[in-house]
């Protein structure tokens, strides 16, 4: 999202806002698509709100709330990492990125056992215990494979970002005077986070 | 492509952005006028294979009956044809070309705020299109939905409709990037005195097409993949044996394939604006209100996706409110067109190509616009959906509209990006010929659809052959014209005579530098004291 840092050969010019008013551009993009998937669901549940009721209940709301608390647990970990390259403390940057991946593996972790007890149950797209479910259910089961998987991608990808940033960071090409690029990036990840706090009450609290 | 023996001026032909020279200098450079020139080289092959796909299929309905393929082919072919034409040639044309080489120049910057993200958006648009190929080949077979991928169809085809949609949804992330980039340009990199309110219009247009890139294009990425979820999984979102429902997929594809067709036209409508007080040396008249119309038009396009699903089951309240608000969309384009007429009154007008190019856009997509209210309305639309009358008329508003502003662009900028001449006449032949190859073509399928000819067919009945005939000699004359200004163009370029740097009287930036521009534009960013179309500059100009 940087491009500008280093421009083209000839002439250097550096812009952090432009830098930073695209990266909320793009983000906005991320909402509008799961603004999308929002929609669906607002839709489906209005039509089926008892069967999505009754489905929400096979949730796991113990893992659902750990969820939660670990990626906002890292979304203050890769603020705290801003802020420490903020005031020039290196270390303490390093260290808080790799805490805020240990968190997102730990997500990605529970998500695994989440989804696979599900499949074990024989719950997922197609089973024959999903074709003999009332339509809601299905539907609700199917969005929450496809939301909480596409928003999985998203954590990956954050991964993938943030440990660019952390090798970057060690390589001091992000330092106390040009850090746009660690902030976008915690952006990123902060979007992420925002997009689990609307999933998980539509998924897990909603019972 | 040096600029001759005789001057030692520098332009961007002869100046990298990068260590390497020749071709590496161009597929790696970040600089936005040969990122522009690649776009145009991509876009202008993959036009040339629509028109010969639309050729074949014209062929194939020269005459009732088999002539040339079965109708799976024919299928597979409108598929393509659509396909390459939306996703591939028109979208992207006029930002992604003329947007990217005159969006800097004309706000007086050195480059896009994001140049690396712009050459990653060109990679990115040809990593769509070379899927889009592949799905071609693979087993399975080419793609035969039509270009709307419509569910239930979309998810029951054999064909590889899952690489071909994903193949979509990648051109679209390119699109969503070219979008981030221009917003971002035009607000930090305006020369100093550069207003909003000073911004040539080419800008302003640029400028909301970019931000209906950036709204509504994520909304067919998230329904793309759900289609292609739905192939791979059946989650049953789209599948009502399983409580989902198929409608549905029609409200996200429109929403966001309406407001496409805005990003189509926005950019057209600002070249035009451009071009129009060049020709009659006459400032623009109503600045602001085609700037903001221009607005206007982004915002109400989104209110108005449901106009294309008036026959496929909505409530009576949900249909005429889509209709009153189609028709209202159609406020805003009228804003437009009477101020490009008001314009040129009292004007002094100097009918060159560029200007004729205009006169043919604003006829033809007056005629595509105009039967867009037929279709707008609830009646009519009964009777003609799914109708030739549909296909006439995207093709009089996409081709003769958009379309034709591509050759206008062409013809206006291309001594600037090339700094060569083309033929004064031969431009001018193929501004008539064009017009008459077309409306030969397209003006038939008004009539054919009003008979009851549906869309999408490969054979028909007996009674409709005079007209297809007419409409298949129709692509003859109007494909031949399309290769005979290719041809002269790339004569121009090799042989003729140099551009000086203004050569119609343009005023706004691009005017004030070189032809070919040098590589970052401007030695010195300008300071814009005049208003955009102020042509008492002309004298300034002359001197400097
Ligand atoms: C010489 C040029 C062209 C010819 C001969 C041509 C011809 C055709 C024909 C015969 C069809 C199929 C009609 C049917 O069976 O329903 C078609 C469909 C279509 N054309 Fe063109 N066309 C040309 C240029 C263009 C351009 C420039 C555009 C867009 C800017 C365009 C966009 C489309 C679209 C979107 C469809 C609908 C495909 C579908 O039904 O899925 N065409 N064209
Ligand atoms: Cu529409």
């Amino acid at each position: 999202m940087s491009s500008n840092q280093e421009g083209t050969a000839v002439h250097v010019h550096r812009d952090d806002l432009g830098a930073k008013i695209g990266m909320w551009l793009f983000l906005f993009t991320e909402v509008l698509l799961f603004g999308g998937m929002f929609l669906v669901y607002a839709f489906y549940r209005i039509q089926h709100a008892d069967h999505f009721r009754v489905a929400a209940m096979e949730l796991d709301t113990g893992i659902g709330t750990l969820n939660t608390i670990i990626l906002l647990t890292s979304s203050l970990t890769v603020a705290l990492a801003i802020a420490a390259i903020q005031k020039g403390n290196r270390f303490f940057s390093v260290l808080m990125i790799n805490l805020t991946l240990i968190f997102a593996v730990m997500f990605m972790v529970n998500k695994y056992f989440e989804w696979s007890a599900k499949i074990s149950h024989g719950i997922y797209p197609g089973s024959n215990v999903m074709l003999e479910l009332p339509n809601g259910q299905i539907l609700f089961f199917g969005l929450y494979y496809v939301m909480t998987g596409l928003h999985a991608l998203h954590v990956v990808i954050g991964v993938v970002i943030l440990g660019v940033m952390l090798i970057q960071l060690m390589k001091k090409k992000i330092t106390q005077d040009n850090h746009v690029k660690l902030e976008n990036a915690g952006l990123y990840w902060h979007l992420v986070d925002l997009i689990w706090i609307f999933l998980f009450p539509l998924f897990y609290l909603i019972q | 492509m040096a600029n001759g023996k005789d001057t030692v001026a520098e332009n961007f032909y002869n100046q990298s952005t990068n260590k390497h020279t020749g071709i590496l200098s161009w597929l790696l450079t970040v600089d936005h006028k040969r990122i522009g020139l690649m776009y145009l080289y991509a876009i202008l092959t993959f036009f040339v294979v629509g028109v010969i796909i639309g050729l074949l299929m014209r062929l194939e309905l020269i005459a009732p009956g088999r002539q040339l393929m079965d109708a799976q082919t024919y299928n597979a072919l409108f598929t393509l044809h659509g396909v390459i034409m939306i996703f591939l040639f028109i979208i992207p044309g006029l930002p992604a070309i003329f947007g990217n080489f005159f969006l800097p120049i004309q706000l007086g910057a050195r480059d896009v705020a994001f140049p690396r993200l712009n050459l990653l958006s060109f990679y990115v648009y040809l990593a769509g299109a070379f899927l889009a190929l592949l799905s071609l080949f693979l087993p399975g077979g080419p793609i035969d939905t039509g270009w709307t991928f419509y569910i239930p169809y979309s998810v029951r085809s054999t064909t590889n409709v899952s690489l071909a949609i994903f193949a979509a949804f990648v051109l679209g992330f390119s699109s969503i990037l070219t979008g981030i980039n221009f917003v971002t340009t035009v607000h930090r990199l305006r020369a100093p005195g550069m207003t909003f309110f000073k911004m040539p219009l080419f800008i302003w247009a640029t400028y909301a097409t970019a931000w209906i890139q950036i709204i509504a294009t994520p909304v067919i990425g998230i329904t793309i993949l759900l289609v292609m979820v739905e192939r791979a999984f059946g989650v049953g979102i789209f599948d009502p044996a399983l409580g989902g429902d198929p409608i549905l997929f029609q409200h996200m594809f429109w929403i966001y394939s309406h407001p496409a067709v805005y990003i189509m036209i926005l950019p057209a409508m600002g070249v035009v604006s451009e071009i129009i007080p060049t020709f009659v040396r006459r400032t623009i008249f109503g600045y602001k209100a085609i700037a903001i119309s221009s607005l206007a038009i982004a915002f109400v396009g989104y209110l108005v996706w449901a106009h294309h699903m008036f026959t496929s089951g909505m409530s009576d309240t949900a249909r005429w409110i889509f209709s009153l608000l189609t028709f209202i969309v159609a406020l805003p384009s009228g804003v437009k067109v009477f101020n490009w007429v008001a314009t040129m009154y009292k004007g002094s007008i100097d009918p060159k190509p560029p200007f004729l190019w205009v006169m043919n856009f604003i006829f033809l997509f007056s005629i595509g616009g105009l039967t867009g209210l037929v279709l707008g309305s609830l009646a009519t639309d009964i009777h003609l959906h799914d109708t030739y009358f549909v296909v006439a008329h995207f093709h009089y508003v996409m081709f003769g509209g958009t379309g034709t502003i591509f050759f206008a662009a062409l013809h206006y900028w291309f001594p600037k990006m090339f700094g060569k001449m083309y033929n004064d006449r031969l431009a001018r032949i193929a501004v008539v010929l064009f017009f008459v190859g077309f409306n030969l073509l397209y003006f038939p399928k008004f009539i054919l659809g009003y008979m009851g000819m549906p869309r999408r067919y490969y054979d028909y009945l007996p009674q409709f052959e005079p007209l297809q005939f007419v409409s298949t000699v129709g692509s003859w004359i109007l494909a031949g014209t399309i290769f005979f200004i290719i041809g002269y163009l790339i004569h121009a370029l090799l042989k003729g005579k140099k551009a000086t740097s203004n050569p119609w009287g343009g005023v706004t930036l691009e005017w004030h530098i070189p032809s070919p521009p040098p590589l970052e534009n401007f030695k010195e960013i300008p300071t814009v004291t005049h208003e955009p179309y102020d042509f008492s500059q002309l004298k300034e100009m002359k001197d400097e």
